[in-house]
């Protein structure tokens, strides 16, 4: 029997548990892409939901901030195997952009300025599940973490929430985005560690 | 935040073995022309982004898993790599 006490913590560290599998824990933000980073105006900047039979959604910078908004208290994982824990957003809902579209599609790929993509199924855009997230810990997104608003969709690995999205086009048929066509797992559960196709 | 070529070179001779960074690439989007040594690497994400230095379109991509390496080329319209000399004696 152990005769050395632990002490007293003041400030709860995170469990194991918190963490999904092969993840460590990160107090910074960590800024990863694939490219050199937009400078979006947001006086031409939009947000486009484009359905199967190629009908338009269209909001302006303007129009979305005029929705109402969210905030969301989550954790997030990055593939890179960091998670960070208990970040605030703001943003809009994808069930509030979602509500007028018309769509029997069962996928979606993401598009973002500079040429980004990823996908997913569209049922992991809806529910509570998603935002276009404009607002991180109270200020404005910064461009180095997607500013001027990017998709937020944390249950998954944190590469299927792009940066810089600009428009969302509904599919029949399931499109691989930038890394699912590189040996990415086209789901990316971190729960389930999918990390790479075969996971 | 980008590299030169030069970074990738590790990740891309694992794959192909040979020195990727003395290839003259040409890019597919504006048809420059350079050595993949000068060229844009973003290597801070779940791969490695080669772009060209011209019009920063994607050249090449790798992604290395844990028994695989996944390779890109389709932004590159040619990829000329140097070779010995046809023909030539090394040990002469």
């Amino acid at each position: 029997m152990s005769i050395v006490s632990r002490g007293f913590h003041g400030r709860r560290e995170p469990a194991a548990a918190d963490l999904p599998p092969g993840q460590y824990l990160t107090r910074d933000f960590p800024v990863l892409q694939a490219g050199p980073t937009p400078r979006v105006d947001l006086d031409t900047w939009q947000f486009t939901i484009s359905n199967e039979a190629g009908a338009k959604y269209t909001w302006s910078w303007r129009e979305l901030l005029a929705l109402p908004s969210e905030k969301t208290t989550t954790d997030i994982h990055c593939v890179t195997r960091w998670s960070k824990l208990g970040t605030t957003w703001q943003g809009v809902s994808l069930d509030t952009l979602f509500a007028d579209v018309e769509t029997a599609a069962d996928h979606a790929l993401v598009h973002s300025y500079g040429g980004y993509t990823t996908n997913l199924p569209l049922e992991d855009l809806l529910d509570g599940k998603a935002w276009i997230a404009y607002r991180f810990e109270g200020e404005d997104l910064t461009p180095d973490h997607g500013g001027p608003a990017r998709l937020l969709v944390p249950h998954l690995y944190f590469w299927k929430s792009a940066k810089w999205v600009t428009r969302i086009d509904l599919l029949n048929d399931d499109e691989p985005g930038f890394w699912e066509q590189l040996g990415y797992h086209n789901y990316g559960d971190p729960w389930r560690e999918q990390r790479y196709t075969d996971d | 935040m980008f590299i030169d070529g030069n970074g990738a070179a590790g990740v891309f001779a694992e794959a192909l073995g040979v020195d990727i960074t003395t290839a003259v690439i040409t890019c597919a989007g504006c048809g420059a022309g350079g050595r993949f040594a000068e060229s844009h690497v973003y290597d801070h994400g779940p791969g490695v982004v080669a772009r060209c230095a011209t019009c920063e379109s994607v050249l090449a991509r790798i992604v290395r898993t844990p028994t695989d390496a996944w390779l890109d080329l389709r932004g590159a319209r040619s990829v000329r790599i140097p070779l010995p000399a046809e023909g030539a004696d090394a040990s002469s």
